[in-house]
This record gives structure tokens, C-alpha cells and sequence, in this order.
């Protein structure tokens, strides 16, 4: 048993890490917040250059790799806060819709979230996404789709009225969208720690004040348990314990985001920190594909069929 | 990342699988929990069957993921655990194995591994807790020996002791994690009172020491004079680092059960006891996760125990003391019947966020340590 990244791994991670901080740093954020959170096309055709999307499909046409390596990617993904419907495209190039694997169509997914619909204004179509079963159709197919005012600035949101009913979680999505929140909680950790050495008052630097350290040890627990959770999950693909992954990365990065603000005090109130784009996001996240409660029934499940 | 054990891995879990069939049910009788000196006889017989089967030094010496094994396939069976073997094995021997002289590894480590010999842990007192360096016991210097006066507190295992990982003040002018040196004390020296202390779950598992005057040989301090402080610090990563890895697997278990008695009572109908116990089957799934990760670390890295191991002890800690707490919403009235299951689990498992250093403490340490935060008051 080697329970730590390869090589290969490693270097998967690190080559992601340096593509969005070249391609997505903080300017470029700030400068999706203020356009909406609209995909960046040709950020997104980068990503599909990059193997973003075709991660998983076979060698010929795509890069080969598994879900472990699509975890890692997402994690970055997450840690950078980019936006987009990431996962849903990359399950579209999964399921073989063109010009999803390249990046040069934008999918999103409308059975992720009960009856509300990310990126809808800018995708090329819509899947609705049943176990391995795709069904896509086109904006133009649902003119009663209205624009909500989202909650998340970097997420813009259409409800469809009559609504797409949430799907059965489809493990892949749930697992991807984990390894997301997992990113958002090791990001606000660190950005916590950081702002905690740099911040003073009463003469030191505030990280030295015991109450503050315990926000972020605890933050670091939250985090590393959640790795674990994630990364063993995307090994076993046990969709069980996919389910308990999504629970402990939602709550590490809900838990993560809002204790970041507190550290960060007033700063962590304004619109200029990005502190609320992670918990906003998180939020989102968690209630999309499963939701704790659904996550918690699921491990119920499996303890009782386990007797 | 890989979850799958080599052959010989598997190989060996065969075997000791075997094993256990076997050996297990040559075992005495389980004590009662009130039984001290039978509990020590329990568990020192369990680990002589060990060591004669060569599984002695499976806590030291083996590849990390063999002990993970061994672990997890012992507490499946149903195995005793370390109990009073727990400080040789766990801490004071791999100190002494890494900081003690040739001479002083060929005295004490073989009657540990045989279990011939029990050791306990006099590091607290009664005014040295959490700042463990502010100690005061005494060793004065009296030719070949050290003349040991003061007192120790929380002492486990005491009355069922041989040795005792002793620390003593050597330097009262020095600063105070300056003047300190770690000694093996013999529990029979003169000199020595043991007075046990009732815990709340109504037994003594704990005592106090009152040491007047002990002498222990100057031959017997491992490591420097003075340079104690180093020596625990090896000692204590050993006892956070990897002390508490086997009982994930055991909380396992119990959660399983649980669900079986909620389902069998009716609790499992009501939707918020459920999902808890979900939520904690997620949970313990996560640490026995984080455990093979740790593991896998330590196999790359070698040697002494990461700080990851305060990660792990901080949330199994209270992961422990919520799986007892549901076990209590399943039991409902039962709950307060002390012979019933999972009663005096939940009792003992208060003191999880305590000994071996506090959830306060180890939030220090993963704050300090870890994170780089600044030292502060
Ligand atoms: C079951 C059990 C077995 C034990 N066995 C042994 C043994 O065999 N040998 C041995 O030597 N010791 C043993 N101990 C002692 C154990 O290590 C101590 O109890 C522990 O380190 C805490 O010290 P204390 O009890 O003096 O509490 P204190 O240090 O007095 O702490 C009291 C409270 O104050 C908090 N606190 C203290 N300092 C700080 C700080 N700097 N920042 C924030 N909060 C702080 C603590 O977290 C705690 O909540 C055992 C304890 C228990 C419960």
C-alpha cells in the first residue's frame, strides 16, 4: 500500500497549479467577478488544450488518465476559485458530446441543482445528466428559463419554472465537485494562516492570539481529513464512500470559508477580500449533486447493509 | 495513490490471520474492569503469545503498513490491545530504542517485548499539566545515583508497574525546559508510594506517586543530564504519533453495531439519529483514510512519527466521544445502566481530549508547528 501522490501526480498538480496562476491570478478573478462570472472562452479552449476536460477518455483523442488524476485537477480548479460549469463539461467530453474534450463548447448541466441552472446564458447546450444516460438540449429549447440574481457573483444562475428535477447523483460529478470544495478549504486555509502572521494588533501579529490559532488549526483538521476522504475515494470509486467525501469537503470548505472571515475581521466583510467568493461558492457547491442530508442517508445506507 | 497491499502484505495478513484463529482462543478469560493486577497478567500474557509467534516488535521495528496490518487484523478479530503494555511498547521503549545506550536497549527492551516487564508514565504533576516543563521533582546527585524527591499525578497503570519514564528536575537555575533529564525509574525502589485515584467511570486505572528520597542509579538516565526535554519530546511523538491508529478500526466496528441495535429497538426510524450515525460512518471512514495516509507518509519518510499525528488525534478524539454520545441516544434509559454496552466506553472516552495532551494543546501544536502561527501565551 503507497498511499501518497506519485511522480506523475505530483507533477500533474503542479503543472495545473502554474496554468491558473498564470491564466487565472487574482486579477483575472476579480475581473470575472465584475463581468458576472461569464466563461472566459478562451481560457476554456486552454483548459481543453491543457486536458482539462478529456482527462479520463482513452488515450487515443484523450489523455488517459483516471479519476485520481481528475481529483487532483479539479482540487486546483477549486483552490482558484475559476469559474465555469467545469464539471459538467468535463462530463460531457466523458459522454462523448463534441467539442467538449477541447474546450471549444461550454456544457452545463441542469439536473445538478433542483430546479436552477449554472453558466445557462453562456453554455452551448444543456445536458441533463441521468447515471451515464445524456440528454442535451439547447438554451433556445427552454425560453422560459429565467435569470436569477445569484448569490454567487461567479456563478450566474436561470431557473427553468415546471424546473429539471434533481438527478441521482451520478458518482464521478459528486467525487469532482468534492475534490472542488476540497481546493476552496486548503485555499482559505492558507489564505487565513497568511493574513494571521501578516495582521497585528495589540503589538503582534494576530495569529499569535490562541483563539485565532485554534480557527486555524481546526480549519487544517477540517482539510486534511476531507484529503483523505477524497483522495481514497477517487481510488476506490466506492460510491459510498464517495458520498461521505462530499459531506466532509462541503463542510471543510463551508466551515473553512467562514471561519477565513472571521480571521480576516472587518476585511473579511468587504466585497474587495475574496474570502465571500469562496463561501458562496461553497455553499453552492454543497448543494449540488448531493446534498449533506442526501450524503449522511447514503453512509446510513451502507452501514445498515453492512450487518 | 494506491490502496491495494503488495503480496507480501497480503501475505503477511494471511498469516497472522491464521494466527489469530488459532491463538485467540487460548487466551484466559477477559478480567473484570475493576481488576488490576488480573488486567495486567491479561495483557502481559497476550503479549508474551505475541512475541513467541514473533509478532513481539510489530510495533517497532516492522514497516509501517505491516503494523497497520497487524492493527487492523488484531481489533477485527477481536484481540486484547496493548492496555499495560501500552507505555513499553508504544513510548518508552522506542525512546529507549532510539536515545538509550547498547547497554541499556539489551536491559529493558527484550522483558517489554516479552511482556515480562510493564512501564508507566511519570512525566505530569500535580502543578505541571499542560506546561509539562514547569516540573519540579527533584534529582539531586549523590554519587552513582540520583536522589529523586516530589510527586507525579495521573500516573497510569502505576500500581501494575515495573519501570516507570521518569522526569526529574536535574538544574533548578537552568531555564525551564533546560534543566530536565528522563530517568528509568524501578517501581520498587524505596521510597516509592503509589496512592490510586478513582476515575470517573469508578475505577482506578490512575494514581499518584509520592517519590521521598528514591534512588535510581545515574546509569539509568537515558540520554544527556539536562537534556531531558529533547528526550520527551522523542517520546511524546511516539505517543500522539501512533498510539491511537488501531482503535479507528474498533470504532468501526462499534458503529456497525450500533446500527444493528438501532435497527433492532426502532431508533433507526427517526431520521436525525440516522443520519448521524451516517454522518459518523462518513467520519471514522475519513480517519481510518487518513491513517493509511499518514502511514504511507512515514513509510516514505522513516523513522519517528510526523506532527500529523496531532491532526489525526485532535478529530478521532472527538469523533470518539460523539460516537459514544449516539450510542447513547440509540440506548436511551439503557444508557445508565452500567452493565450495558457502550456505557463505560462512553465514560472512558471523555478522557480522550485530555491525556496525551489536550485538544487546546495539540491546537497549539498544529498552529505553531504545522502552520508556522507565532509562539504565544
Ligand atoms: C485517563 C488519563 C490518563 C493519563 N495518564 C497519564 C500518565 O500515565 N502519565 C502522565 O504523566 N500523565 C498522564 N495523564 C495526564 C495528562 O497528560 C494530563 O491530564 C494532560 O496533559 C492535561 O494536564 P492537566 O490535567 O494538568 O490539565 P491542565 O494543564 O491544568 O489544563 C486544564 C485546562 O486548561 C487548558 N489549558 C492549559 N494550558 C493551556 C494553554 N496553554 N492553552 C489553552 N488551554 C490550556 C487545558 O486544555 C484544559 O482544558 C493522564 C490523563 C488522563 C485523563
Amino acid at each position: 500500500m503507497d498511499f501518497q501522490l506519485t511522480d506523475d501526480q505530483r507533477a500533474l498538480q503542479r503543472g495545473v497549479w502554474e496554468l491558473l496562476a498564470g491564466r487565472f491570478g487574482r486579477d483575472a478573478l476579480r475581473a470575472a467577478v465584475d463581468h458576472g462570472g461569464k466563461v472566459d472562452r478562451k481560457l476554456w479552449r486552454e483548459l481543453g488544450e491543457a486536458g482539462f476536460f478529456s482527462l479520463r477518455l482513452p488515450e487515443e483523442g484523450g489523455v488517459g488518465l483516471g479519476l485520481p488524476e481528475a481529483v487532483l485537477v479539479f482540487e486546483e480548479a477549486g483552490r482558484a476559485l475559476l469559474n465555469g460549469p467545469l464539471v459538467a463539461t468535463h462530463l460531457a467530453a466523458c459522454g462523448g458530446l463534441p467539442g467538449a474534450a477541447d474546450g471549444t463548447r461550454v456544457f452545463t448541466c441542469a439536473t445538478q441543482l433542483r430546479g436552477l441552472v449554472p453558466h445557462f446564458a453562456d453554455s452551448d447546450a444543456v445536458v441533463d445528466i441521468h447515471g451515464t444516460s445524456m440528454r442535451v438540449r439547447y438554451p433556445k429549447d427552454l425560453p422560459s428559463a429565467r435569470s436569477v440574481r445569484s448569490m454567487d457573483p461567479l456563478t450566474p444562475l436561470h431557473r427553468i419554472p415546471g424546473g429539471t428535477p434533481k438527478a441521482p447523483p451520478r458518482p464521478d460529478a459528486v467525487l469532482l465537485t468534492a475534490a472542488e470544495q476540497l481546493g476552496s478549504a486548503a485555499r482559505t486555509t492558507e489564505t487565513a494562516v497568511q493574513y494571521a502572521k501578516d495582521r497585528r494588533q495589540f503589538g503582534q501579529p494576530i495569529g499569535g492570539f490562541q483563539a485565532v490559532k485554534h480557527l486555524c488549526a481546526q480549519m487544517l483538521v477540517r482539510t486534511e481529513v476531507a484529503r483523505a476522504a477524497v483522495y481514497a475515494a477517487a481510488v476506490t470509486e466506492d460510491f459510498a464512500e464517495i458520498a461521505g467525501a462530499k459531506l466532509l469537503a462541503d463542510e471543510a470548505a463551508v466551515r473553512g470559508a467562514r471561519d477565513c472571515l472571521q480571521v480576516y475581521g472587518g476585511m473579511g466583510f468587504t466585497w474587495e477580500a475574496d474570502v465571500h467568493l469562496h463561501l458562496k461558492r461553497a455553499w453552492l457547491r454543497a448543494q449540488m449533486w448531493l446534498t449533506a442530508a442526501e450524503a449522511e442517508e447514503i453512509q446510513a445506507e451502507a452501514l445498515a447493509s453492512a450487518l | 495513490m494506491d490502496l491495494t497491499y503488495t503480496a507480501e502484505e497480503e501475505d503477511f495478513r494471511a498469516r497472522l490471520r491464521e494466527w489469530l484463529a488459532v491463538s485467540l482462543p487460548k487466551l484466559p478469560a477477559k478480567p473484570g474492569p475493576l481488576d488490576w493486577p488480573g488486567r495486567r497478567a491479561y495483557d502481559t500474557t497476550w503479549q508474551r503469545m505475541l512475541y513467541d509467534a514473533g509478532y513481539g516488535e510489530v510495533h517497532w521495528d516492522a514497516p509501517p503498513t505491516q503494523r497497520l496490518i497487524f492493527l487492523e487484523e488484531t481489533e477485527l478479530a477481536g484481540a486484547p490491545y496493548v492496555g499495560a503494555n501500552f507505555v513499553g511498547l508504544l513510548h518508552a521503549g522506542p525512546t529507549i530504542a532510539a536515545e538509550g545506550t547498547a547497554e541499556q536497549r539489551a536491559r529493558w527492551l527484550p522483558p517489554v517485548l516479552r511482556g515480562d516487564e510493564v512501564w508507566c508514565q511519570g512525566f505530569s504533576e500535580p502543578d505541571a499539566g499542560s506546561d509539562l516543563a514547569s516540573l519540579r521533582t527533584r534529582a539531586v546527585r549523590d554519587g552513582d545515583s540520583y536522589v529523586v524527591t516530589g510527586s507525579k499525578i495521573w500516573t497510569s497503570h502505576a500500581e501494575v508497574a515495573d519501570w516507570c519514564e521518569l522526569l526529574v528536575r536535574t538544574d533548578t537555575e537552568a531555564p525551564k525546559h533546560r534543566g530536565i533529564t528522563w530517568l528509568a525509574m524501578p517501581m520498587d525502589a524505596p521510597g516509592i508510594t503509589v496512592r490510586p485515584l478513582r476515575t470517573l467511570a469508578g475505577s482506578a486505572e490512575f494514581a499518584e506517586m509520592f517519590l521521598d528520597e528514591v534512588r535510581v542509579p545515574v546509569a539509568d538516565r537515558v540520554g544527556r543530564e539536562n537534556d531531558g526535554w529533547r528526550v520527551t519530546m522523542v517520546t511524546l511523538s511516539f505517543e500522539r504519533g501512533t498510539a491511537f491508529v488501531g482503535e479507528v478500526v474498533a470504532c468501526r466496528r462499534t458503529l456497525g453495531e450500533l446500527a444493528a441495535a438501532a435497527r433492532a429497538n426502532g431508533t433507526w426510524d427517526d431520521p436525525v439519529l440516522r443520519r448521524r450515525l451516517g454522518r459518523l460512518n462518513a467520519e471514522f471512514r475519513a480517519l481510518w483514510r487518513l491513517t493509511q495516509w499518514n502511514v504511507s507518509e512515514s513509510q516514505m519518510t522513516g523513522g519517528v512519527p510526523g506532527i500529523g499525528g496531532s491532526v489525526f488525534k485532535l478529530r478521532y478524539s472527538h469523533a470518539r466521544q460523539e460516537l459514544y454520545d449516539t450510542a447513547a441516544e440509540v440506548l436511551g434509559p439503557d444508557a445508565f445502566d452500567l452493565d450495558r454496552e457502550w456505557t463505560a466506553d462512553r465514560l472512558s472516552s471523555l478522557s480522550y481530549t485530555i491525556a496525551a495532551g489536550t485538544s487546546q494543546i495539540q491546537r497549539n501544536i498544529v498552529a505553531e508547528r504545522i502552520l508556522g502561527l507565532p509562539k504565544g501565551r
